[in-house]
């Protein structure tokens, strides 16, 4: 009797380890495009047109590096690629603040009403606007500018939806001294909700910021002389032009993800915040 | 005293609000009625014209554009196109996503790690993604055949034949945004009480038991919202198919969104491309109302 309970606590055991060593498995799959960029990128041709592939490097060299930033100008990407990014977060936070302040505590004439057409345009997909946003641009003669790829990501309802929600849980206690003291609204806004509200606005900044960074379809449009290219925009150009040399593309490539991988690795639960609460925001 | 607080702060409320209103609004009203607005009303307006911005002709034709696109056999091609990649990459997302979600929900060593590792993809360029990809699906030299060669196939040329093309999207697609389903499912499960499960437990309930009269009942909500989700954004699937495939091998695995960028900013056809992204909008709507719908019942008890 004893020697088969311990046996079934033995089987259970078994199968715990299975369990475990199936999930780290797939984690090793998920992970094996990374790895496998990663380590491309070190490597020169004739490590890499191997069969069967050869893992490691012989070397940490960063030849493929230096090679891709000259075949094309991803110093000027970069730049492109942050400045835009910055811009819109920044942009974001002063309008979805403001918007959000409004809907939270101030009162007027069809408010609520006002409030559920934004969270409306949530639901209008990206390729519905694109074509008149795209002429609207091209009429303003902003089509090739920094202005086409910031200006039209300057509002947004889901920050101002996710920053409302969070100005709502602020008590108005706080607000009502600094009224007293006679502060104007805008003060009100600055020294008292945006500190209490840090976590609201990291989490915005971070899903913006990452969103710009990543985004390509609009550049893509908007954007048609090599020095205003995105990161983005200039890796898809660039795999076009250089279609096998899986040494530069991966040294492309690694450069593309890394800083949204390293703000990753510190901020995740603002990551995955912005994703529960959007839903899914491709 | 407190009172008193209180009083003021009405009196303040009500003088001017309207106009601060106003202002802290204006921003973000004037980007939304030039980006937004204006444009979900003048793409309308389009799909009933032909319109080329370069040449400037602007023809009022009714609802030719978009009888020219139940015709056109490309279309048809294009809907099939998205539709089969939606349908093989739920199913597959769905499951895992839910599996690796229920492993994740139990402490153990390196949990942590796990989670870090299943949502990276999701948060890296779709662009730089697919460029890994490419390299990974290489024929002579790729990742994915030296992996199969294990299991004794053959190797395959996967961006260069149709089925094998698609199937190859569907995979890396798969792998790039289960992540999301992953949180959105461990955000639900959390919401179960442990006590329904320890009670289950007393009434002798096996693990299978557990799961189909509890975890997937008690799920339904976060599942609804999840598959609609994923509907949604995979009709929309654009960034990675461009780079990885940019819609061939002859066209297999060319989508709606892909179709649409091609006659808008390649053809300068705004009148043709607007009606169909007219159609993709009703699909989309008709999705949304149904996840709108189903939320109320939710809200209501009734489901």
């Amino acid at each position: 009797m004893e020697r088969k309970i311990s046996s079934i606590k033995f089987l259970r055991f078994l199968k715990t380890v299975l369990l475990y060593i199936i999930i780290y498995a797939l984690a090793l799959v998920v992970l094996a495009p990374f790895i496998w960029m990663i380590l491309t990128s070190f490597k020169d041709m004739s490590e890499i047109y191997v069969y069967p592939p050869k893992w490691l490097p012989s070397r940490l060299n960063l030849e493929n590096y230096i090679n891709a930033f000259s075949a094309a100008p991803f110093g000027r990407y970069y730049f492109n690629s942050v400045f835009v990014a910055a811009a819109v977060t920044f942009g974001q936070l002063i309008t979805c603040s403001l918007a959000a302040f409004a809907f939270a505590r101030l009162r007027f004439w069809g408010r609520d009403v006002l409030f559920f057409i934004f969270l409306g345009t949530m639901m209008i997909p990206y390729n519905v606007t694109m074509i008149p946003s795209f002429m609207v641009l091209y009429w303003l003669g902003w089509i090739d500018s920094y202005a086409a790829l910031i200006v039209p990501g300057l509002a947004s309802a889901f920050g101002t939806f996710l920053l409302r929600q969070f100005f709502m849980t602020i008590p108005k206690e706080l607000e009502e001294a600094a009224y007293i003291d006679g502060a104007t609204k805008l003060q009100v806004l600055r020294k008292v909700i945006v500190p209490l509200a840090k976590p609201a606005l990291a989490t915005l900044s971070i899903f913006t910021f990452m969103g710009v960074f990543n985004d390509f379809i609009w550049a893509l449009i908007v954007i048609n002389s090599e020095t205003m290219n995105t990161v983005q925009l200039g890796l898809a150009i660039f795999r076009d032009r250089y279609l096998t040399q899986w040494d530069l593309l991966m040294a492309g490539s690694v450069t593309a993800v890394l800083p949204i991988l390293i703000v990753f690795f510190f901020a995740q639960k603002y990551f995955i915040q912005g994703i529960t609460l959007s839903g899914l925001k491709e | 005293m407190f009172y008193s607080h209180r009083y003021i702060n009405k009196n303040k409320y009500k003088k001017g609000d309207f106009l601060s209103a106003f202002l802290f609004l204006s921003p973000t009203l004037v980007i939304f009625t030039a980006f937004i607005l204006f444009p979900v009303f003048f793409s309308f307006y389009l799909s009933f014209h032909s319109w080329n911005m370069f040449s400037g002709d602007t023809t009022f034709i009714g609802l030719q554009n978009y009888s020219r696109m139940f015709q056109s056999a490309e279309f048809w091609q294009v809907l099939k196109n998205t539709a089969i990649y939606t349908i093989g990459t739920i199913p597959l997302n769905m499951v895992l996503s839910l599996w690796v979600a229920q492993i994740l929900n139990k402490k153990f060593a390196g949990r942590k790690f796990l989670r870090t590792a299943f949502f990276a993809p999701v948060i890296i360029s779709p662009v730089a993604a697919a460029v890994i990809w490419r390299w990974m699906y290489d024929p002579n030299f790729g990742l994915i055949n030296y992996s199969i060669s294990f299991l004794g196939m053959n190797s395959v040329n996967w961006l260069n034949e149709p089925t094998a093309a698609m199937f190859a999207l569907i995979i890396m697609g798969v792998w790039k945004t289960f992540g999301i389903n992953m949180v959105l499912f461990s955000a639900g499960l959390q919401g179960i009480p442990d006590n329904y499960y320890e009670a289950a437990e007393l009434d002798g309930a096996g693990k299978w038991a557990k799961f189909w009269h509890i975890t997937v009942p008690m799920l339904s909500p976060t599942t609804f919202f999840i598959l609609i989700m994923s509907m949604i954004s995979s009709f929309q699937v654009f960034d990675i198919v461009y780079v990885l495939t940019s819609g061939g091998p002859m066209g297999s695995t060319k989508v709606l969104v892909f179709y649409v960028y091609e006659y808008a900013f390649k053809f300068f056809e705004m009148g043709y491309a607007s009606a169909i992204s007219y159609f993709l909008f009703a699909v989309l709507f008709i999705l949304t109302m149904l996840q709108v719908k189903y939320l109320k019942s939710k809200v209501y008890g009734v489901a």
